[in-house]
């Protein structure tokens, strides 16, 4: 039979405040265990919580950054479950009137289709401490730093159909965050975490199938991977006839397998209730549009500007609108060199060639955008070549300078000079009598292949600074 | 609208497990009594018609406070660490956990 597989996303943001949701104490990962755990966190008695504006703030940003209902009036509620990372017995979350209500995104795929993904909702919530269950004599370590790091939960509606939709979808979430400065994005620390919902039913139903909940996957990559492993396996037990029992199962990266987490099973009734020490959340529409007018350019718009504006196709306008710092470098070289398309492949080809292989970010790029535009309009205005305008900028990597100086302390600029360059032509014309022979010989067809050896041969003989159009011109003057 | 709430022992049993309470076979019936009759209390509140009023999160007719986002908390670990059963390198220890 044939399956469609649905699949529905939940992240877990890890906001970018300096304090936590409820607390005084930071935020800042790779701390020393237990050194950022208060007395809130470590839920000592009587300790009480107390909101974190700026985190209310990320969260109405976001909402506005997906065209969402934002929550007006919203409720904290406590999550009941037993873990020792969750000293208090409970999460602190929202269940009935979360912040953000009904959204939606659009997402692009590698074909250049669109499609637009519903947001169920997304609310604010505490994050849990961390459990090390290696290396303690059978016990469990407990650091509770993370305790309490604010969190919003963002939950899609089944709208994915693929691997490959879901990471498209988690790419453009996470570019959407970075953009609106909601969060760091940094998935190796833990900032965006997925649990994905996926069921199989028959091409054509309607209905929707038992779904497996897999928790925790930390990388896009992974993502993928989990998501082919579950499909293959649901699809092997119903082929088989038999049925996919409801189930949180755990993606193990080392064994690409997922696993089922039976002890949580009876756990799933975390029987919510309104969280007594935090009253309702109220915002008002001044608040709301004080923050819609300081939001920046969005990716899509961005995106689509870049098209418009430069002429980019969608994969360019794509790559360069990436993150904002990457957008902001590009316009800047657009600025100073007046050519979007050049600007567009030098940034791709050579900048992010050279960010990749040094492992570097655009903010720490060894050429500044001025310099960047500086090369490409020597290239514009015949000074230098492309290929030696390929050394100028391993120059600039070096720190060299800008490409003026480069160029004129590496003695590159371009020989347009016709006295000098008819002296080259000429020598190559009479060091090689063998294929100018050939070459008079050959018909029209033949002499186009023909003429780029002694092209060849004089840029050689110029070090690569013979302006190519010039040599083009003197050689079917003399070659004849 | 009323609805007739009774809760069996199977259920109270459910409960006592999410909940981590232990209650022994002897108390298991008197403990179901007792809920019974909670349950009857609230099955006279659900006679009340409440179809015009808004659900309430919170009885204080006031909202919440909010705090800005700033560090106000230094580290206590030593303190808070004195009065723990066990730590090692810094971690709270408990017994085993098993996912």
């Amino acid at each position: 039979m044939q399956w469609e597989t649905v699949i529905g996303l939940e992240v877990h943001l890890q906001l970018a405040t300096n304090s936590k949701i409820f607390s005084g104490s930071p935020t800042t990962f790779g701390a020393q265990p237990n050194t950022q755990a208060s007395a809130v966190d470590l839920a000592m008695p009587g300790m009480l919580p107390v909101l974190n504006e700026l985190a209310v703030r990320y969260a109405v940003k976001f909402g506005l950054g997906i065209g969402a209902e934002i929550g007006m009036r919203s409720v904290f509620d406590r999550k009941n479950y037993f873990y020792p990372d969750l000293p208090k017995g409970y999460q602190i979350s929202q269940f009935e009137a979360p912040i953000v209500g009904r959204g939606s995104f659009e997402i692009l795929m590698e074909d250049g289709s669109i499609r637009e993904i519903g947001i169920t909702r997304a609310h604010l919530e505490e994050d849990a401490g961390k459990s090390l269950h290696e290396d303690f004599h059978g016990q469990t370590g407990i650091d509770l730093n993370r305790a309490g790091t604010p969190l919003l939960e963002i939950v899609s509606e089944p709208d994915i159909r693929n691997a490959a939709e879901a990471v498209a979808y988690l790419k453009t979430l996470h570019r959407l965050v970075t953009y609106l400065g909601i969060s760091d994005g940094n998935m190796a620390e833990g900032s965006m975490r997925c649990d994905v919902n996926i069921s199989l039913r028959p091409v054509g139903s309607e209905t929707l199938g038992t779904r497996a909940e897999i928790k925790n996957v930390n990388s896009f990559r992974f993502v993928e991977k989990a998501i082919h492993h579950e499909i293959d396996r649901q699809a092997d037990i119903l082929e088989d006839g038999g049925e996919v029992v409801q189930e949180t199962r755990l993606y193990d990266a080392d064994r690409d397998e997922t696993r089922s987490m039976r002890s949580k099973e009876v756990a799933n009734d975390y029987r919510y209730f309104p969280e007594p020490d935090l009253l309702p959340i109220v915002i008002d529409d001044a608040y709301v549009e004080e923050i819609r007018s300081g939001l920046p350019e969005l990716p899509a718009e961005k995106h689509h500007r870049f098209t418009e504006q430069y002429g980019l196709g969608n994969y360019d306008a794509n790559v360069l609108s990436d993150s904002r710092s990457l957008a902001d470098y590009y316009e800047a070289v657009v600025a100073d060199c007046g050519d979007a398309k050049i600007a567009a492949n030098w940034v791709q080809v050579e900048l992010l060639g050279q960010l990749n292989r040094s492992d570097l970010d655009i903010e720490d790029s060894p050429v500044s955008a001025a310099n960047l535009g500086g090369l490409i309009q020597r290239i514009l205005d015949n000074s230098i070549s492309g290929k030696i305008a390929k050394q100028v900028f391993e120059g600039m990597c070096q720190g060299e300078g800008s490409a003026d100086e480069i160029i004129e302390a590496r003695g590159l600029k371009q020989v347009s000079d016709s006295g000098a360059l008819e002296i080259m032509v000429d020598e190559v014309i009479s060091g090689n009598a063998a294929q100018v022979a050939q070459y008079l010989a050959a018909d029209e067809a033949k002499r186009k292949k023909l003429v780029g050896f002694f092209v060849g041969q004089v840029m050689k003989l110029s070090k690569g600074q013979a302006n190519p159009q010039m040599v083009n011109q003197l050689l079917a003057k003399k070659l004849v | 609208m009323v609805v007739n709430m009774s809760i069996e022992q199977d259920e109270i049993e459910k409960i006592a497990e999410l909940a981590r309470i232990h209650i022994s076979g002897e108390q298991i019936g008197q403990v179901t009594q007792r809920i019974t009759e909670i349950l009857q209390m609230v099955d006279q509140l659900q006679a009340v018609d409440t179809r015009d009023i808004e659900p309430m999160a919170n009885p204080l007719d006031a909202t919440q406070r909010l705090r800005t986002d700033e560090v106000t908390e230094s580290d206590r670990r030593e303190a808070f660490q004195a009065i723990a059963p066990a730590v090692e390198d810094g971690l709270y220890l408990v017994p085993k956990v098993i996912d």
